[in-house]
């Protein structure tokens, strides 16, 4: 079962290792990790996807706030969130096949970022289903390279995610 | 124009630090020198993982942070696994040391060691400190990360160019603003209603005493909810010297080198209370039978605990004290347990009838000599084993009252118990520290037998002499059909002559009677002393 976290956490270096270090040692697995800048610039948000049963994501809510640098931890209910992840292509394709791909691509929402004699690159904003399915469509005319950010959620209505101390 | 190595030291004369435990090397040498400018005192062990073990003692036996101090490299590897250990027993320690500079770094050079992220599992946080202005802010952080909440190892990294780097002056902040650290003091309301609740229904319960409550120095409030609610207790090794050995509620250790009756009265109890207690595998075998019968209320500072090991009815987050506190208040009446207790009681006996072994002819029974050694000792003597066979006698017979009963619990780190003695007994004069020793971890740490003659601290030491790995051949002969390599002693020097060397008295028992009549001789004498106990290499702690 995939969870999604929201995780608060101070700017400040090591912070992502320690993170990361946390997942290794006590055995939990993550799905995907995605870290930037929030509106302060001196925290940080990181967004993470775990697989793992309630208890284990219980634990690991609670380990993760056992981390001075983190300030705030949050599971994110199922449905209550939307979330996307970003996705750069390069799918192989000779000139002819341009406009079938162009066609995929427009049909999916998909960007085209650079245009070559033998190849399309292409970006992708998505959920993991509509990444998947883009994939599948391409599949046929070659990928050359895929390029996976993790996936970053927001609550959605008007829910935030406070920093207490502000 | 002040130096950060300056500061440093004023930063733990600020913290009211009269005692560090170290070992020089170059990446230290500005702190050194600053720190030979202090009234703060240094006692140079002769190993740096000693120093940590050294100011463990300290800490626990003070009930304030301890501090050791290494150089970079080398010096800080060696520190690891004392900060490991300290971790393990949640025992608050500033382990502080050199780096290399600053602009060296992640260069491999001479004795460059990661040791922030090396230590990363094993501390509660730690810092790299990058300008020397940072530093009073890191140090008041790093005091009160490590002495409250849960507490815990806490290591500063400073680079000797941080050390050498003048700053305008020095000004030590009043409070620690750390947003992410908020540890909770007060239990849930509405929890602690239902835990009262839940214990005044029982009729079967059960206080287990673990080392959160040494952390919480929740000592008074834990012995009158017990009393007053006449609520049976059992302890965790960790928690061994809260009840009183001798109260008449206080019914052992749990665990797989616990009493027999307390592992019974914990598969018997209708309600179980565990206090600061993490039920580790070694405490609690099977948590699952126990949460079948029995409904469980669990006090932790750390939430992380709870949960994590056993399933928990009532989780009760909080200070250890405050949460007791807190529910005394909400027990008007207490339960009738009298039929309870008295069963435990009937137990109790039974048991103590039959676990007493016969001593054999040129050895000492260890259990039956620990008694009378406890007998003979100070009421609030500081007890301190380290790991093995004679750390389950003295767990499992040591008699502590008033006293303190130390041990390396959690990580089980041979060679804990000299240096963390000299630090108890630099930490607490006027109290009587003995330490029990077996022979393989004697060697491990036996270095520090000259900063027990260096230092002045009148520890006694009683070598529990078996000439083997006891408690690994005791594990190997039960599990591998009889084949135990590689437990034997044979190299073993005159541990007499040894302490001659030193200028340390000593002597040698190989009976009960001598044994006893030695000890008496020790606790009289004045400084330091060696007590061999020879042991039947064969006796069992199972
Ligand atoms: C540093 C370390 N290494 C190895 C062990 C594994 N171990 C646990 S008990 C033990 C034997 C201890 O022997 P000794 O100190 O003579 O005590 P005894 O059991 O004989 O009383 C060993 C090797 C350990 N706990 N710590
Ligand atoms: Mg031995």
């Amino acid at each position: 079962m995939k969870h999604t976290l929201s995780v608060l956490v101070e700017n400040q270096p090591g912070v992502l290792s320690r993170v990361a270090n946390l997942f290794a040692r006590r055995g939990f697995n993550i799905d995907s990790l995605a870290v930037g800048t929030t509106q302060n610039p001196k925290i940080s948000r990181m967004t993470i996807v775990v697989d793992g049963d309630d208890h284990i994501v219980e634990q690991v809510e609670k380990q993760l706030n056992k981390l001075i640098p983190v300030i705030k931890v949050k599971v994110l209910e199922p449905e209550k969130f939307v979330c996307c992840e970003l996705m750069l292509v390069k799918v192989a394709c000779k000139s002819r096949q341009h406009a079938e791909v162009l066609n995929v691509a427009r049909l999916m929402g998909a960007d085209v970022m650079d245009v070559a004699p033998a190849s399309l690159t292409l970006r992708f904003a998505g959920n993991e289903d509509q990444s998947h399915t883009l994939l599948e469509l391409l599949t046929p005319y070659g990928l050359r390279e895929v390029v996976r950010a993790g996936s970053i959620a927001i609550e959605k209505g008007s829910g935030l995610l406070k920093n207490n101390k502000e | 124009m002040i130096t950060g190595a300056e500061i440093m030291v004023k930063c733990l004369e600020s913290e009211q630090v009269e005692l560090v435990f170290g070992y020089p090397g170059a990446a230290i040498c500005p702190f050194y020198d600053s720190l030979s400018q202090s009234s703060i005192r240094h006692v140079l062990v002769r190993q740096e993982q000693n120093a940590a073990h050294a100011a463990s003692g300290y800490a626990r036996a003070c009930g304030k942070p301890g501090v050791c101090v290494a150089t970079s490299g080398p010096g800080a590897t060696n520190l690891i696994t004392g900060i490991a250990t300290a971790y393990m027993d949640s025992i608050p320690l500033i382990a502080i040391t050199g780096q290399v500079n600053q602009w060296l770094l992640g260069r491999d050079v001479f004795q460059e060691a990661d040791i922030t992220g090396a230590c990363e599992s094993f501390t509660k946080h730690s810092y790299l400190v990058k300008t020397a202005a940072d530093l009073p802010r890191v140090f008041k952080e790093a005091f009160h990360i490590a002495s409250t909440g849960r507490p815990g190892p806490v290591l500063i990294d400073i680079p000797t160019d941080v050390q050498t780097a003048q700053v305008e002056a020095f000004a030590y902040p009043r409070k620690a603003e750390i947003a992410g650290y908020r540890p909770r003091i007060q239990g849930h309301a509405v929890q602690v209603r239902r835990a009262a609740e839940a214990v005044r229904r029982a009729r079967c319960p059960l206080i287990v005493c673990g080392g959160g409550v040494v952390s919480a120095a929740a000592r008074e409030e834990l012995i009158s909810f017990a009393k007053e609610n006449q609520i049976p207790v059992v302890s965790t090794m960790m928690g061994l010297g809260v009840m009183p050995m001798d109260s008449p509620l206080y019914f052992g250790m749990i665990g797989m080198h616990g009493h027999e009756n307390a592992n019974r009265a914990m598969h018997a109890a209708d309600c179980i209370l565990l206090c600061g207690a993490r039920v580790g595998d070694r405490a609690v075998g099977d948590p699952k039978k126990i949460t079948q019968t029995s409904t469980i209320i669990h006090i932790d500072v750390d939430p992380a605990e709870i949960g994590k090991n056993m399933t928990v009815n009532i989780p009760i987050v909080g200070d250890i004290r405050a949460v007791l506190e807190s529910l005394a208040k909400q027990m008007p009446d207490a339960p009738d347990t009298g039929a309870w207790v008295q069963r435990l009681t009937h137990e109790k006996a039974e048991s103590a009838v039959c676990g007493t072994p016969e001593p054999h002819t040129g050895f000492v029974e260890p259990r039956s000599f620990f008694r009378s050694l406890s007998a003979k000792m100070e009421e609030n003597a500081i007890l301190i084993s380290d790991v093995g066979q004679n750390q389950i006698w003295a767990a499992s017979s040591f008699n502590v009252k008033r006293g303190r009963f130390l041990t390396s619990g959690g990580l089980g780190t041979m060679g804990y118990s000299l240096p963390a003695a000299v630090g108890a007994k630099l930490g607490k004069p006027n109290r009587q520290v003995v330490c029990i020793c077996g022979d393989g971890a004697f060697q491990m740490s036996m270095c520090e037998l000259a900063t027990l003659c260096e230092s002045g601290a009148e520890v006694k030491i009683v070598l529990m002499q078996n000439s083997r790995l006891g408690m690994v051949w005791e594990l190997q002969n039960k599990q591998f059909e009889g084949r135990c390599p590689a437990t034997e002693l044979t190299g073993d020097p005159d541990y007499i002559a040894l302490a001659g060397a030193y200028g340390i008295p000593s002597a040698l028992a190989d009976s009960n009677e001598s044994a006893e009549r030695l000890a008496g001789q020790m606790l009289k004498s004045k400084g330091p002393f060696l007590l061999v106990c020879r042991v039947d290499p064969c006796a069992p702690t199972l």
